[in-house]
Order: structure tokens, then C-alpha cells, then sequence
């Protein structure tokens, strides 16, 4: 091989070195830019941080339906807590608001950090649920062996479509004490 | 009629060239792309016999519902295993070895660009190959929540014990290698071609490679970073994919298919590139379509990194993305099909032999469109939901990969074995090889449509007891192509040793050194080639297009 070919040929090779190091960062600039594809619209997801607070507004009742929503508690992994819901299904009215009681403990000795995700099924009815309160919006703290009740009050909004029956809400408990939670 | 042209003179004293170094150390240190490309294949070879082995093993506890052999953990390492084996072990690292032996030759250059380089990408994959391996022998495990990864199933300690942060550093070892290979390709097409070869007098197998070393640049960094992310989660408390830190497990898997489809073109489009060599010189005609089937290539290439989500259809999209990813993913089947029309009619009147090569061609470019058209079925965003994570998709899959790149891969052994070792393969038993292979190959494959349609899930080691008998008729396919792939074996081990005893011409099949280069070479080809480039190309392959 000649002289100038193998110039040619490390050249080439360190700019193809270059783009593949470009698309490693590419893969980590795939995380921001999901966040901006969902916020578009364009995909959608299943947040903590989509979920937000909603004021309470008087809407109007439509008695005429009638929605049932079930409630889920699960606890993630191993994580060492009792996470129980007071009703396990509730019938409500759009424009209604109610009330519903968690009941959380820490089984451990020791402080515990953990927070609650929330999950809708179907997806979409995120958008037509509000919440005024809820656990789920932070991170909660318990110390050895706390137990807490902790009420969500929300509501479901008028313009839900005719075809929602039924919507299920689970709620999944992680134990975040080990991990730096930057939300 | 026979293609063959056999020779009885001898070329042994046509050449002066130094041989290779003595010695088993010949084999770490080698920078001959011929020897690398041995290399690769017969890693490639042992590991397709690895990975078939795992296989053997998920068949055999399908035989029957209700678990016979192996417990779910194992068996879902074993999905995992052999997925892992076959893509990064087998199929990858046998083309590459193709690329190694055949791109210098029919480019007419001396070797690869970058020599060491290329020993060392290989003895990578080694490394990276071997330490996923080692994961079978961990306590928990191999990882076993499928080849994609996903999180939260992988990063569940209970799932995985100590097998992940092999697995990444695995991955990172086998992307290093890949995209090292793939860096070598470019720089040897765009740098080393004899000076006489214009781009596009290239045969197609060097295009296809080219566009694949791109795919595979521009790919395998973005599965490394989504590696990375989820060893981080797992270990340095970050939040990428965990939802209680704010992350999203669907992240994951829309960065995992970003690579995830690209990927398997990087499987398929030098598949496309040795059938698209073999099939002219069986059908004694030029390609036809040479210059379609380049921007066939190039299109398909393209259209692979905005298609990833067709894989997800179920995620929960809206249905603008649903829609868009769905009239994506057919679009494909436009550059597809010119593709096998191309094949089709480069067959068409010519006058076809059908010596073992082209067989495992022909069955190709049939099986091929059949896992192709139960592509399209699925690239149906409504209907994906039924046939989502059943045996339909595994069916679909397999069909593209094991009928399609491995009968090629099959074929281009047969096809160039001659022309490397300059001994005959032994034409009986290697059609006895393609027609068990073809045959047991359906019986495996075709019914895992109807346990898919009917709703059996992939991934599980014990089934409802109606989807018994296709599944025993699946079982029976895959031990009987299981054990032809022996034959292969034996057939690669006797001609290496000798096979047939006839001395091979130069061309070894008739009129092939109007198709490429490599066929102007002595038999077997000298440890040296190529160091002055030839002065003229055959440009057989790309006549429609002059």
C-alpha cells in the first residue's frame, strides 16, 4: 500500500470514528428529544411528571352517566410497605368530585423514601382525569414503621367520550431511598 | 449440465508469493484479510452451531405442553441466548467474513485498508462473545428478558442476577467490533478499488456491504448508549427508564428499535448482495437491474431509521404516529420488490443449472417473500395487534433471517468454498443438504404462523394444550434441520481437506470471470493477491445499466 493511500485511509477512518461517537451522543440526545416528540404529541407516555395538579372548578354534573373507576395498588419489586386502597371501584358522575382514601406503611425500622407512579388504562383518559390532591405528586417520606392515609380527591371531566365505561387507575409504589430522584 | 469447469493443470508454481507464517500463532497475529476472513467465518460457523443448539432446546421443551427438561428461567435465557448468538455470534460475524475474503478480491485490492485494525476487530468479538457466554455460568443466570433488553424486566434483580453488566459490556465489546469492521469496509471500497473500477462497475455484494458498514456506524453507538443507560439505572441511580425517577421503560424501546430496525437490514442487505452474485452466474445472464438494485439498497437503508416504531405498534401511540409508522414500514416493500423482481427476471430465459449454490438462492428469493409479505401484514398497525408478541411475529422473523440470510450464507459457502480452497464440494451431499434444509425449514417455520394467528405467545416454555400438535410438527422441523446443518459441517471439513479431489479452474463455474474479479485468480487463491490492481473490471454484472 502506498504512502498516500494509507493517509487517505486513517483520514477517512478517524471522520467515521467521529460520526460514530456523534451517534452515541445522538442516542442520549434520543432522551430530551422524546421529551419534546411527547410533549408535541407526536408519541405519547405515561409520566409522573404529565400528571398535574388540577384546581377545582364547578363543572356541571351530568348525572345521565355514570363511570366506573377502579382503583390498583401494587408495590413494585420487594419494595417492604402495605399499600392498600379503602374502595376498590367507585361509580361516578362526570363533573362530579370524590374522595378516596390510600393507606400506606412502612414495614421497616428505617426511614423510608418512596413515591407513588400512576397508570391509566386506557391511556388516553389521562387527559379527561383531574386531580386536585394525590400522593402521587411527590415523593413521600415515612419513618420506621409510619403508616399514613393519604386521600386523592379528583374528578372526571364532562367531555369524556360516550365509550369510557369502565377506566382503571393504578397506582405502583417504588422505594426510592437508595436512588438520587431528581424530579 | 454442469456449471462446473473442472481443470487438470496445475498453478501451484504460478506464483512466487510468501505464504503465511507457521504455526498456530499464524492465526492471532494475521493481518491477511483472507485469514481474518477464516477467522470470522469459522467463529461465525461455531457459534450458528451454538446458537442452534439453544434452539434445540427450546423446541424440544415445546414438544409437548406442560415443562419437560428445563425450568422458565432457563428456557427464557435460552430465547435470549440464542437470539444474542445468532444476530452478534452467527450471522453478523459471517458476513463480515464474507466482506473480509471477498470485498479485497473483487475490488482488486491487496487487503483491507486497515490491517491491524481488522485482527483486532476480530478478536473482539471473540472477547465480546465469550463474556456473554460466561453469563450462562453466573449465579441467576444469562440474561433472560429476550434479546431486546427491556427494562423493567432487566433490571429487576430478581430476573437478572449478575448477568447484566456482562451483557452491556458485551454489547459494547461486540459494537466496538462491528463498527471497527465496518470503518474498514469504507475506507477499503472508497480507497482500495483498482483504479479501472468506477463505484458503479462495483458488484453488488461491496455496494450492499458499503451501505451496511453505514447502517452499522450510524446504529450500533445508539444501542451501546441505550446499553450504557440501562447499566447506569441499574447501578449509578440514574432515571433513563425508571418511572420513579421520572423515566420511561417506552424510552427504552423507542432508542433499542431505533437501532433495532436498522439492524436487521445489516443482516439482510448482504444477504440481498450474495444472491444478487450467485443468481447471474447460475442463470448465465448479467444482473438485471444493476443500477435499480444499488438504489434498491440505498433506499431500503434509508427508510430503516424511520420506520423503528412499527416494532411497538401496541406502546400506545397517538394515532397520527400510529398511521405514520404504518405507511412507513410498506413503503419498504417498494424497494423490496424491485429487488426480487430483479432476481426474478435475471433468472428469466436464461439458461439456469441448479448446482448447489443456486438452489440455496432460488429458495431464498422464495422464502424470502413469504417472510417479507408477513412483514406487510404486520407493518398493518390494527392487525399488529392480534399477532403482536405471538409465534406470528417469531414465525415472520425467522422466515426473513433463517431461509434468507443463512440459506445465503449456506449458498455462499458452497459458491466460493471452491474458489478458497480450490477443491470441489462434494455436489450430493450438498444437495441432500439443501433439500433436507428446505423442507425441514417449513415444517419448522410455516406452522408457527397458525400458533401465532391462533394466539400462542412467543417467550413462554409451556402452552395451552390447543396449540399441542402444530407445535410437535414445529419440534420435529426444527430437530431434522437441526441436524442437517451437520452435513454442512461435514461438507465445509471435506472440502477444506480435499472434497471431491478434482483440481477446480480458476473460474470454477462456467463463464463466472465474466461476473467479477475474484474469479481471474488462480485456484485456491494465493495468500497474496492483487498487489498491482488489474488493469480491466468485467463489467458482465452491470451490462444493463452501460
Amino acid at each position: 500500500m502506498s504512502e498516500d493511500v494509507s493517509k487517505k485511509n486513517v483520514k477517512l477512518a478517524r471522520i467515521l470514528l467521529l460520526v460514530a461517537l456523534g451517534m452515541f451522543g445522538f442516542g442520549y440526545a434520543l432522551v430530551p428529544l422524546y421529551d419534546v416528540l411527547c410533549e408535541w404529541k407526536w408519541l405519547e407516555r405515561d409520566r409522573p411528571d404529565a400528571i398535574k395538579k388540577a384546581p377545582e372548578i364547578g363543572y356541571t354534573v351530568d348525572l345521565n352517566r355514570e363511570v366506573t373507576v377502579e382503583f390498583m395498588t401494587t408495590l413494585n419489586e420487594s419494595t417492604p410497605m402495605v399499600f392498600r386502597t379503602e374502595k376498590k371501584q367507585l361509580k361516578v358522575h362526570p363533573g362530579e368530585y370524590y374522595t378516596v382514601n390510600f393507606y400506606a406503611e412502612n414495614k421497616t425500622d428505617k426511614a423510608m423514601v418512596a413515591r407513588a407512579i400512576a397508570s391509566f388504562s386506557p391511556a388516553v383518559i389521562s387527559r379527561y382525569f383531574e386531580k386536585i390532591e394525590c400522593f402521587c405528586f411527590s415523593e413521600q417520606t415515612f419513618k420506621a414503621k409510619e403508616a399514613k392515609t393519604m386521600p386523592m380527591r379528583f374528578v372526571i371531566n364532562p367531555e369524556i367520550p360516550e365509550e369510557y365505561k369502565t377506566i382503571t387507575l393504578s397506582y405502583t409504589f417504588f422505594d426510592n431511598t437508595e436512588k438520587s430522584v431528581k424530579n | 449440465m454442469s456449471a462446473v469447469v473442472v481443470e487438470h493443470d496445475h498453478h501451484a508454481d504460478d506464483h512466487h508469493d510468501h505464504g503465511p507464517a507457521k504455526g498456530l500463532l499464524r492465526w492471532i497475529i494475521t493481518t491477511n484479510h483472507k485469514d481474518i476472513g477464516t477467522l470470522y467465518l469459522l467463529f461465525a460457523l461455531a457459534m450458528f452451531f451454538v446458537g442452534g443448539s439453544m434452539a434445540m432446546v427450546i423446541r424440544a421443551e415445546l414438544f409437548e405442553p406442560g415443562l419437560q427438561f428445563v425450568d422458565p428461567a432457563f428456557f427464557n435465557s435460552m430465547t435470549t441466548m440464542h437470539a444474542l448468538v445468532m444476530v452478534f455470534g452467527a450471522v453478523m460475524p459471517a458476513f463480515v467474513g464474507l466482506a473480509n475474503w471477498q470485498i479485497p478480491l473483487m475490488i482488486g485490492a491487496a487487503d483491507m485498508a486497515l490491517p491491524r485494525m481488522n485482527n483486532m476487530s476480530f478478536w473482539m468479538l471473540v472477547a465480546g462473545v465469550l463474556l456473554l457466554a460466561s453469563t450462562l455460568f453466573m449465579e441467576g443466570g444469562a440474561p433472560n428478558g429476550g434479546w431486546t433488553l427491556y427494562p423493567p424486566l432487566v433490571l429487576q434483580p430478581i430476573t437478572v442476577g449478575k448477568a447484566l453488566p456482562f451483557a452491556v459490556f458485551s454489547v459494547h465489546l461486540l459494537g466496538i467490533s462491528s463498527i471497527m469492521g465496518a470503518i474498514n469496509i469504507i475506507a477499503t471500497i472508497f480507497n482500495m478499488r483498482a483504479p479501472a473500477m468506477k463505484l458503479m462497475d462495483m458488484p453488488l455484494f461491496v455496494w450492499t456491504w458499503l451501505i451496511t458498514a453505514f447502517l452499522l456506524i450510524a446504529v450500533m453507538p445508539v444501542f451501546a448508549g441505550a446499553v450504557t443507560m440501562l447499566l447506569t439505572d441499574k447501578f449509578f441511580h440514574t432515571s433513563f427508564f425508571n418511572a420513579a425517577g421520572g423515566g420511561d421503560p417506552v424510552l427504552y424501546e423507542h432508542i433499542f428499535w431505533f437501532f433495532g430496525h436498522p439492524e436487521v437490514y445489516i443482516m439482510i442487505l448482504p444477504t440481498f448482495g450474495v444472491a444478487s452474485t450467485i443468481i447471474p452466474v447460475f442463470a448465465r445472464k448479467p444482473l438485471f437491474g444493476y443500477a435499480s438494485m444499488v438504489w434498491a439498497t440505498a433506499s431500503i437503508a434509508f427508510l430503516s431509521f424511520i420506520v423503528w416504531a412499527h416494532h411497538m405498534f401496541t406502546v400506545g401511540m397517538p394515532i397520527a404516529g400510529e398511521l405514520y409508522f404504518m405507511y412507513a414500514t410498506m413503503l419498504i416493500a417498494v424497494p423490496t420488490g424491485v429487488k426480487v423482481f430483479n432476481w426474478t427476471a435475471t433468472m428469466w430465459k436464461g439458461a439456469m443449472t441448479f448446482e448447489t449454490p443456486m438452489l440455496f438462492s432460488i429458495a431464498f428469493v422464495v422464502l424470502f417473500t413469504m417472510g417479507g409479505f408477513t412483514g406487510l401484514m404486520m407493518a398493518i398497525a390494527p392487525a399488529d395487534f392480534q399477532y403482536h408478541d405471538t409465534y406470528f411475529i417469531v414465525a415472520h422473523f425467522h422466515y426473513t433471517l433463517v431461509p434468507a440470510s443463512v440459506f445465503i450464507l449456506m449458498a455462499a459457502g458452497y459458491f466460493w468454498l471452491p474458489k478458497w480452497t480450490g477443491h470441489m464440494y462434494n455436489e450430493k451431499i450438498g444437495q441432500l443438504h439443501f433439500w433436507l434444509s428446505t423442507i425441514s425449514v417449513n415444517i419448522l417455520f410455516f406452522p408457527q404462523h397458525f400458533l401465532g394467528l391462533a394466539g400462542m405467545p412467543r417467550r413462554i416454555p409451556d402452552y395451552a394444550v390447543q396449540f399441542a400438535d402444530w407445535n410437535m410438527i414445529s419440534s420435529i422441523g426444527g430437530f431434522i434441520f437441526g441436524a442437517s446443518q451437520l452435513l454442512f459441517l461435514y461438507i465445509v471439513i471435506d472440502t477444506i481437506k480435499g472434497g471431491t479431489g478434482e483440481k477446480v479452474s480458476d473460474e470454477v463455474w462456467e463463464e463466472a470471470s465474466k461476473h467479477s474479479l475474484e474469479w481471474t485468480l488462480p485456484s485456491p487463491v494465493p495468500y497474496h493477491t492483487w498487489t498491482t490492481p488489474p488493469a480491466i473490471v468485467p463489467t458482465e454484472h452491470v451490462l444493463d445499466s452501460h
